[in-house]
C-alpha cells in the first residue's frame, strides 16, 4: 500500500482516526440504550421485525418487540435497519507492530503476538467501519509452529491493553504446507535454507516438539508432585518459554488454530494431535477440507476458511467456493474468515456467497461470521448472537446484510457505539480542513527555512559554497567564528 | 469443461434434461446449433428501457432481434425464461486471464517478461484456452474479458514499463482464434511512480529511500519512455518517407507506431494524483489516447480527468484507502463520485481468479451511492465503449455478438445464479472445475470410523 509522502501528511493520519475516536471517548457510557424498529438477526432465536434491543452496562438486557424505553435511556432509532451480532473474524492479522512472521526458527512458540499488539492500526477502524467487532490475531505461517495468538475486540481508541478478550482461552499458531516448507520463495542471498523444505519434514518439526514439550512437562509434573509431598531442597527445572506453551497445548489450556490447505496435511495434523492426546481448535484456511469433512468433524476441531479464493498457488488450486457449505453439511463448526485487513470489511458478503455455492440457510450464512467463529474461538457464551446476557457486540446495516448493497451504519462494543458512519462522514469537512492548516503550516516553516538558509549563504562565493548546504546551527556558529570549512 | 452444448429440441424440458445432463458428462455438439430464442424475460438491452416479457433471438452469433413482440422463428430452439432475466454478459476489462493459471506457479505464469519495454508482446499469444479460471468466471456471468500483459492484482506481480499490448476475448471457444474479439486493443503503461517506501520481498519488509532518489528514477523511467516514443515517430516517419533498402524491421518500434499516431490507446495504470496528473500530462504532451487504469486517487483528480476526457478502469472497489488519511470508505464511494462528474468508468478485478467478483465490485459501490443502472452498465457495457469494442459487444441490440447471460435476478447480487449464458450465440456450459469438484467430493461416502 502506498502511503502519504509528506512527513505532514503522515503526522495528520495518525490524528485523523484519533479526532473521530475522541468524540467516542467523550460520548459518556450511556446506562441504558434501546435500539428500537429494526429487524433484529438473532441467530439463535429467528429474526424480529421492528424489534428492539435493551443494552445495560454494555450487556444484552432484552430483546423483543414490546420493549418499554426505560427513564434516561439513549435510543437509537433503526427503522428499516438491521441488527445482528457484530463479526467475528476468525483469522486476522490487524493491530500488529512490525513483522507477523518470527521466520527465523520452525518453532516459534515463545514469540507472542498480545506483546506486539498496535492498537493504533488504521485497519482496526476500517474493520470496525465493517461491522467486525472481534478479530482472533495471529502471527504468519512461516513456520510449522509459529507464535502465541491472541482474541481482541476492536475497541478503537482504547490503549493495547484494553484490547484483548477478557477471559478467551489464548492460542497458538501451526502451519502447514507449502508456507512452513518455503516453496514460493527463495532465502535471500547468504540465508541457509531452513528445515523443513518438505510436508514430511513438517510432521516430524511438531513430533519432534511435542515429544520436547512432553519431556518438559513430565520435568515440571515430577517437581511438583514431589515439592506438594514436602521435599523442600528442590532445585526447579529451568524454565523454557518455547515449550510452555505446548505444555498448555497439551494441558488444554491453549487452542491450536492451524493454517492448512491440502486434505494430505489436515489428516496428518490430526493424526499427530492425537498420538499426543490434544485437540485441534480450528482448521485455518482449509481449503480442500470439503474432500475430508468426515474426519475433521470427526476430530472436533472447527474449519474456518475464505469463500472463494483459490489459484494463488499450488495448493489453493482445488479450493472451491462451496467449501464452506459442504463442511456444514458434513457436521463441522464452519466460520469464513478474512486473512486481511480489506476482506475483513464485507464478511457479511462473503457469508453471502455460501448461500450461492451450496445452498445454506441465511441464518447458517450469517454463522459462518458470527457465532461460529465465536464457537471456534470460545467465546460463544459471551457474544455470536444477539441473547440476553450476551455483550452488546452488535452492527446495524441499512439492508440485510446478507445482500452486496448493505453498508454498516454503526458498531457497538460492549454497549458502546465505537463506529457511527453519519458521525464519521460529518467529521470529515473538519479534518480535511486540519489537515490542511497542518500542510499549511509544514509549508510555511519549509519555506522560511528556506528563506533563512538562502539569507545565511548568500555572501559565500567561493567555490566551496556549496558544501556548507544545508545550514546547519553548527555551521552558522562556524561562519560567525569566520572559521569557514 | 464444455464449451457449447448442443440442443436438439426446442422444448424446455428437454434443455433442462441437457443442462442436467452436462453435469456429469458434457454433450460436444458435432455442429453448432446457431439459432435461440429466450423467451418471456425481463429483458435489460442496456440500450433503452429494460422490457418486459421480452423476447432475444440470437442467429449465428450474433444477436438477431430484441424486443417485446418478436416472432420466435420457426428454426429456433426456445428457452423459457419467464421469472428470469436477460442481460448483456460481463466484461473485465483487466485480467491476466489465460497467462495465469497459479499465481505461485511461475511454470505456469506469463505476466511478467524480463526487460522494462516490451511493447511488441501481445497478450493473445499465450492464452491458454483450456485454462480452469475461464471456466469458473463465465460460470459467474462473465463472458469476455481484456487480458493485460505486465499488470496484475491479487495474484500476479506486475513488473516493466512498457509492458505489452492487450488482447480481449470471449470466455469460450476451442482456439484464441476462435475466442478473440481483438488481438491488439491497448498499450500497457505502467506509469513509473515516485515512490520512497517498497516492499522487498527478499527481506519481506518495506524498504525506505530518499525522495531525491526516488525523482531521479522516477525521471530516468520518464526520459526513457519519452525517448521509446521518438524514435517509434522517428521510426514511422523512415518507413513512410525513407528508402525501402535502408529500411530496418524493429519489432518494438513497429509495435509503438499505432500508439503515437493515436490510433491504439493507452492503457496507463496510475493510483497517486501526482501520477495521474504526470501521466495525463506527458500523454497530452505526446499525443497518446490515454485511458486510466486503476486509478486509486481519481476522486482528487476528476476536473482534469473530465476535461481532458480520460476514462478510467477501475481496480477492485475492495481496496483500502490508498492514504491512512483518505476517508475509510473512498474505494467504494469513488465509483459515486467519478459517475456524477460525467467521468466514464468500467470496473475490473485486475485479476485473474478474482475475476468473477466483477459484480460484486458494482454491487458495492451501488450500496455506497452508485445508481443500480450505472453499476450495470459498468460491468456490461462502459468497458467496452473505453475500449473501443462497442460495436461489438456491451448491449442487446441486434448485430452484436450475442453475449448474453439469462440470470435469477439482479446480476449484481451475490446469491443471484447465472441459469443460462450464451457466448458468441452458443448456449454455454456453466460447469466449471470448483462444481466438478463440489459433486464429486459430495458423493463421498462417509469414511467407517
Amino acid at each position: 500500500m502506498k502511503r502519504a509522502l509528506l512527513l505532514a501528511t503522515v503526522a495528520f493520519a495518525a490524528l485523523a482516526p484519533f479526532s473521530v475516536r475522541a468524540q467516542d471517548s467523550n460520548t459518556q457510557k450511556d446506562s441504558a440504550i434501546l435500539i428500537k424498529n429494526a429487524t433484529i438477526l438473532t441467530i439463535t432465536h429467528g429474526n424480529i421485525e421492528h424489534g428492539s434491543i435493551l443494552i445495560r452496562d454494555g450487556k444484552i438486557a432484552g430483546v423483543g418487540t414490546d420493549l418499554k424505553v426505560p427513564d434516561g435511556a439513549t435510543v437509537i432509532d433503526a427503522n428499516g435497519q438491521y441488527v445482528m451480532p457484530g463479526i467475528i473474524d476468525c483469522h486476522s492479522h490487524i493491530a500488529i507492530d512490525g513483522g507477523v512472521n518470527e521466520g527465523s526458527v520452525s518453532v516459534s512458540s515463545m514469540a507472542n503476538i498480545a506483546d506486539v499488539l498496535d492498537p493504533d492500526d488504521m485497519s482496526i477502524y476500517d474493520d470496525l467501519a465493517g461491522g467486525v467487532t472481534a478479530a482472533n490475531i495471529l502471527h504468519g505461517s512461516a513456520n510449522a509452529i509459529g507464535g502465541q495468538t491472541v482474541v481482541i475486540k476492536l475497541r478503537w481508541g482504547k490503549p493495547a491493553s484494553q484490547l484483548p478478550f477478557e477471559g478467551a482461552l489464548p492460542g497458538i499458531k501451526f502451519a502447514l504446507g507449502e508456507n512452513p516448507k518455503r516453496s514460493n520463495f527463495s532465502p535471500p542471498p547468504g540465508v541457509e535454507p531452513r528445515y523443513p523444505a518438505t510436508r514430511l519434514g513438517v510432521e516430524e518439526t511438531i513430533r519432534e516438539a511435542f515429544i520436547e514439550a512432553r519431556q518438559y512437562k513430565k520435568e515440571w509434573d515430577d517437581y511438583n508432585q514431589k515439592k506438594a509431598a514436602g521435599n523442600e531442597n528442590l532445585i526447579p527445572p529451568r524454565r523454557d518459554e518455547k515449550l510452555e506453551p505446548l505444555v498448555e497445548v497439551l494441558e488444554g489450556k491453549r487452542y491450536v488454530h492451524s493454517h492448512c490447505y491440502r486434505a494430505d496435511e489436515i489428516l496428518m495434523l490430526i493424526r499427530v494431535a492425537n498420538e499426543f492426546g490434544f485437540k485441534i481448535r480450528t482448521f485455518q484456511h482449509v481449503l480442500e477440507g470439503y474432500k475430508i469433512a468426515d474426519e475433521i468433524a470427526a476430530s472436533g476441531a472447527g474449519g474456518s476458511t475464505f469463500s472463494d479464493w483459490w489459484g494463488y498457488k499450488m495448493e489453493a488450486y482445488d479450493a472451491i467456493p462451496y467449501n464452506a457449505a459442504l463442511m456444514t453439511d458434513r457436521g463441522v463448526i464452519v466460520s469464513i474468515n478474512s486473512d486481511d485487513a480489506e476482506e475483513a470489511r464485507h464478511l457479511n458478503q462473503e457469508a453471502a456467497k455460501s448461500m450461492k455455492y451450496g445452498g445454506l440457510s441465511a441464518n447458517d450464512a450469517l454463522k459462518l461470521v458470527t457465532l461460529n467463529p465465536a464457537i471456534q474461538l470460545g467465546i460463544d457464551n459471551r457474544v455470536g448472537s444477539i441473547e440476553v446476557g450476551k455483550d452488546a457486540d452488535l452492527a446495524i446495516f441499512n439492508h440485510d446484510p446478507l445482500s452486496v448493497y448493505a453498508v454498516v451504519q454503526k458498531t457497538l462494543i460492549d454497549g458502546r457505539v465505537y463506529f457511527d458512519r453519519q458521525r464519521d462522514i460529518d467529521a470529515r469537512p473538519a479534518l480535511e480542513k486540519e489537515k490542511q492548516d497542518l500542510l499549511a503550516k509544514e509549508k510555511k516553516a519549509a519555506e522560511e527555512k528556506k528563506a533563512e538558509g538562502k539569507s545565511e549563504s548568500k555572501p559565500e562565493k567561493k567555490p566551496d559554497a556549496k558544501k556548507k548546504q544545508p545550514p546547519t546551527s553548527q555551521s552558522n556558529v562556524g561562519n560567525i567564528a569566520g572559521g569557514g570549512l | 469443461m464444455s464449451r457449447a452444448i448442443s440442443v436438439k429440441s426446442s422444448s424446455l424440458q428437454l434443455i433442462s434434461f441437457c443442462l442436467a445432463l452436462s453435469l456429469a458428462f458434457p454433450l460436444w455438439s458435432q455442429r453448432a446449433a446457431n439459432v435461440y430464442a429466450i423467451k418471456g424475460a425481463k429483458v435489460y438491452t442496456l440500450a433503452g428501457p429494460a422490457i418486459e416479457n421480452g423476447t432475444v433471438v440470437i442467429r449465428d452469433g450474433k444477436i438477431a432481434a430484441v424486443g417485446a413482440n418478436i416472432a420466435v422463428p420457426d428454426d429456433a430452439q426456445v428457452i423459457d425464461a419467464a421469472g428470469l432475466e436477460v442481460y448483456p454478459g460481463m466484461f473485465d476489462p483487466i485480467t491476466q486471464m489465460g497467462l495465469n493459471e497459479v499465481g505461485a506457479v511461475s511454470a505456469t505464469v506469463d505476466t511478467r517478461e524480463l526487460g522494462a519495454f516490451n511493447p511488441e508482446l501481445i497478450a493473445a499469444t499465450a492464452v491458454n484456452p483450456a485454462t480452469a479460471h475461464i471456466p469458473v468466471t463465465r460460470a459467474n456471468g462473465i463472458t469476455e474479458v481484456l487480458a493485460v500483459p505486465g499488470i496484475g492484482g491479487f495474484d500476479s506481480e506486475g513488473g516493466g514499463v512498457i509492458t505489452g499490448q492487450a488482447s480481449t476475448f470471449n470466455l469460450a471457444g476451442w482456439t484464441m482464434d476462435e475466442m478473440q474479439i481483438k488481438r491488439s486493443v491497448a498499450m500497457v503503461i505502467n506509469w513509473p511512480s515516485i515512490q520512497t517506501r517498497s516492499f522487498d520481498f527478499s527481506t519481506f519488509s518495506f524498504k525506505e529511500k530518499p525522495y531525491t532518489e526516488a525523482k531521479k528514477e522516477y525521471d530516468k523511467s520518464v526520459n526513457e519512455l519519452s525517448d521509446w516514443l521518438v524514435r517509434a515517430r522517428h521510426y514511422a516517419q523512415a518507413k513512410e518517407k525513407g528508402s525501402p533498402d535502408l529500411f530496418v524491421r524493429d519489432l518494438k518500434l513497429e509495435a509503438l507506431v499505432p500508439v503515437v499516431e493515436g490510433k491504439l490507446p493507452v492503457l496507463m495504470v496510475a493510483d497517486d494524483a501526482r501520477d495521474i496528473r504526470n501521466a495525463v500530462d506527458f500523454c497530452a504532451k505526446q499525443n497518446l489516447k490515454m485511458i486510466l487504469a486503476s486509478g486509486a486517487e481519481s476522486w482528487k483528480v476528476k476536473d482534469l480527468l473530465k476535461e481532458k476526457k480520460i476514462p478510467v478502469i477501475l481496480g477492485p472497489t475492495e481496496r483500502l484507502p490508498e492514504r491512512e488519511d483518505a476517508p475509510y470508505d473512498k474505494p467504494m464511494t469513488q465509483p459515486a463520485e467519478l459517475n456524477a462528474a460525467g467521468i466514464p468508468f468500467a470496473f475490473s478485478s485486475f485479476g485473474t481468479s478474482f475475476s468473477r467478483r466483477l459484480p460484486q465490485y458494482a454491487g458495492t459501490a451501488v450500496g455506497y451511492g452508485l445508481p443500480h443502472d450505472e453499476g450495470l452498465k459498468a460491468v456490461m457495457l462502459n468497458a467496452a465503449q473505453i475500449l473501443g469494442l462497442a460495436d461489438q459487444v456491451g448491449t442487446l441490440e441486434p448485430g452484436k455478438l450475442a453475449n448474453i447471460i439469462v440470470t435469477s435476478g439482479d446480476p449484481l447480487e451475490i446469491q443471484t445464479q447465472v441459469r443460462y449464458l450464451f457466448i458468441k450465440g452458443q448456449l454455454t456450459s456453466t460447469d466449471n472445475r470448483h462444481r466438478d469438484l463440489y459433486e464429486e467430493y459430495r458423493k463421498r461416502p462417509v469414511p467407517p470410523r
